[in-house]
């Protein structure tokens, strides 16, 4: 089988890419999900507040997904579901497995992994204790919940703030759940500050910040665990354990991009994100193959999900285009992107200013809370961008712009970096 | 003068609010970046409302359980309500999205909808 375009993995990514793709003249797009339907992981996330960037209104995760299914559906953009791709190679010859069609090739002519991420396991936190049944990451348990219908514990510790963890402890209590305390091992939560008021202090769900587990008890299933406070290096402190009996312990514990078959085919991973290094145009190291969504580096809100992909569908198309009519890749001249002080990471990690259009998103983290600060962009030594910023979080995407027209000058600058500045006095 | 610290849930930003409040009533709002901060902090003093989200099952669908709404936000004191309201209901297959699922939930005048399309399950049938 040939295909001008595959795209592996049918959630917000992969979707928005899809989409993107064919408007912009790909015609044999093949989407692979290995679920049995598309939208990915915002089928199992049935809350609200998505789409207010993208659609100006607030919708659940299932309407979100349903949009741009509905769009690819319209556009006749094809997709196999139940259908898993096990291996890619450098020369785009993606190799999938299905229950009705069994092992079969695809020779691709541009690539765009949109794989999404997976939850960090209990195995990778070093907490003692047995292995009894009532452990779960925070979405598994929404799963469990929201899809199946089942719910995996009545009496519940949640480990770790981030959103997912702060929807669950919600989403617990509704269904008549005893959600005793939400545990924080950083001093801040890791999720967005609307899910605190409206999940934890709607619930009156404690929040306990530089606190973790330190042991769990119960061989059979789960019967209590044991909080400690920690210090600013995160070791738990001798003689701060208080012990609470529960049947249930979720982990909201972080996300790591899923990159196995990125790896196969030697795609540079940034060291941070976990994820591909691309440059401006969301291509990864190996040419042809683009990436975008959580697979790149997890995001907080689908919107900016949707948005990072359709640029990924739209430079596939344009790489196609270009191929088709035989303009072969250019010697393109890339200026480095540099995460600086105060900052964790960028996408994109490089930029050609030749290349890149009048305006470039460049998203990133900050590494820790910042109030009344800027974010700096300098070409060398050069300050083009300095917006004040009243505060920054690590668990709220930040981006900057950079124009086109005032990156000219700086064409053969070594770096362009992008950084926290105080405010001065 | 009371004054009340709140947190805006419209959107991402979470702006910091403060609600000054003269005889039970709001009379001003700041820290807000836009009009819908100012809209909900003085709503959040007088009448908090947020929209419920849960599943209900479904009967015969592809999926077994549907996602479903508040068509709007309800008071806050009716959460509980709602979500007891909705035990025992049950859909059939199939759901578009926007099918009323429960009418006036704990009558609060307001309609539960559903948030996902179910298509009906078509059973092969052997030979």
């Amino acid at each position: 089988m040939k295909k001008e375009l595959v795209i592996i993995g049918g959630g917000p990514a992969g979707l928005a890419a899809a989409i993107a793709a064919k408007e912009n003249g790909v015609n044999e797009i093949l989407i692979l999900e290995r679920d049995h339907e598309l939208g990915g992981i915002l089928n199992q996330c049935i809350h609200n507040g998505f789409g207010l960037h993208t659609f100006q209104e607030e919708l659940t995760g299932p309407e979100y997904a349903a949009r741009f299914i509905e769009k690819a559906e319209r556009l006749g953009i094809e997709y196999k579901l139940n259908t898993m791709a096990l291996s890619i190679t450098k020369d785009r010859k993606v190799t999938a497995v299905s229950a009705k069609e069994g092992m079969f090739e695809i020779e691709a002519d541009a690539l765009i992994l949109s794989m999404g991420c997976r939850e960090r396991p209990r195995g990778a936190l070093q907490i003692p204790g047995y292995r009894p049944a009532g452990i779960y990451s925070a979405g598994t348990a929404q799963k469990l919940v929201n899809i199946e219908g089942y719910m995996p514990g009545r009496e519940v510790v949640i480990l770790g703030s981030g959103d997912i963890g702060l929807i669950m402890a919600r989403r617990m209590a509704l269904e008549g759940a005893k959600v005793k305390v939400v545990a924080e091992l950083m001093p801040y939560s890791g999720g967005l500050k609307r899910n605190i008021v409206q999940c934890l202090s709607d619930f009156d769900i404690p929040l306990r910040l530089n606190t973790t587990v330190v042991d769990i008890a119960g061989k059979e299933r789960v019967e209590g665990v044991t909080l400690a406070s920690v210090d600013e290096k995160g070791r738990p402190i001798a003689g701060t354990e208080e012990y609470i009996p529960c049947d249930t312990l979720l982990l909201s514990v972080g996300l790591i991009p899923e990159n196995e078959l990125s790896k196969g085919i030697g795609v540079a991973l940034n060291h941070v994100t976990k994820g591909p290094v691309v440059n401006e145009r969301m291509e990864t190291s190996v040419e042809g193959v683009y990436a975008c969504g959580n697979v790149l580096h997890v995001h907080d809100l689908v919107d900016f999900v949707s948005e990072e992909a359709a640029c990924a569908g739209r430079y596939a198309a344009e790489y196609l285009a270009e191929k088709r009519s035989g303009i072969s890749e250019r010697e393109v001249s890339r200026i480095p992107v540099i995460a600086g002080y105060g900052v964790r990471y960028t996408v994109p990690s490089s930029v050609s200013v030749d290349r890149m259009e009048e305006l470039l998103t460049v998203r990133f983290r900050v590494k820790d809370v910042r109030r009344n600060c800027f974010i700096s962009v300098y070409a060398d030594n050069k300050r083009l961008v300095h917006i004040k910023r009243p505060v920054m979080a690590p668990g709220e995407m930040e981006k900057v712009m950079l124009k086109k027209k005032e990156l000219q000058a700086y064409k053969t600058a070594d770096s362009v970096t992008v950084k926290i500045e105080e405010a001065e006095d | 003068m009371e004054r009340k610290e709140l947190i805006c849930i419209c959107c991402p930003m979470g702006c910091a609010l403060t609600a000054e409040i003269e005889n039970g009533e709001v009379c001003r709002v700041t820290g807000n970046t836009c009009p819908r901060g100012d809209a909900y902090g003085r709503k959040e003093v007088t009448n908090p409302t947020r929209i419920v989200t849960s599943v209900v099952p479904v009967r015969g669908g592809t999926s077994g359980m549907v996602s479903v709404k508040t068509a709007s936000d309800i008071p806050k004191g009716k959460i509980m309500e709602c979500m007891n309201a909705l035990r025992g209901i049950q859909a059939a297959a199939p759901v578009r999205i926007g099918d009323m699922i429960a009418e006036n939930i704990a009558d609060t005048g307001v309609d539960v909808i559903a948030t996902k399309n179910v298509d009906v399950l078509q059973r092969r049938c052997g030979g």
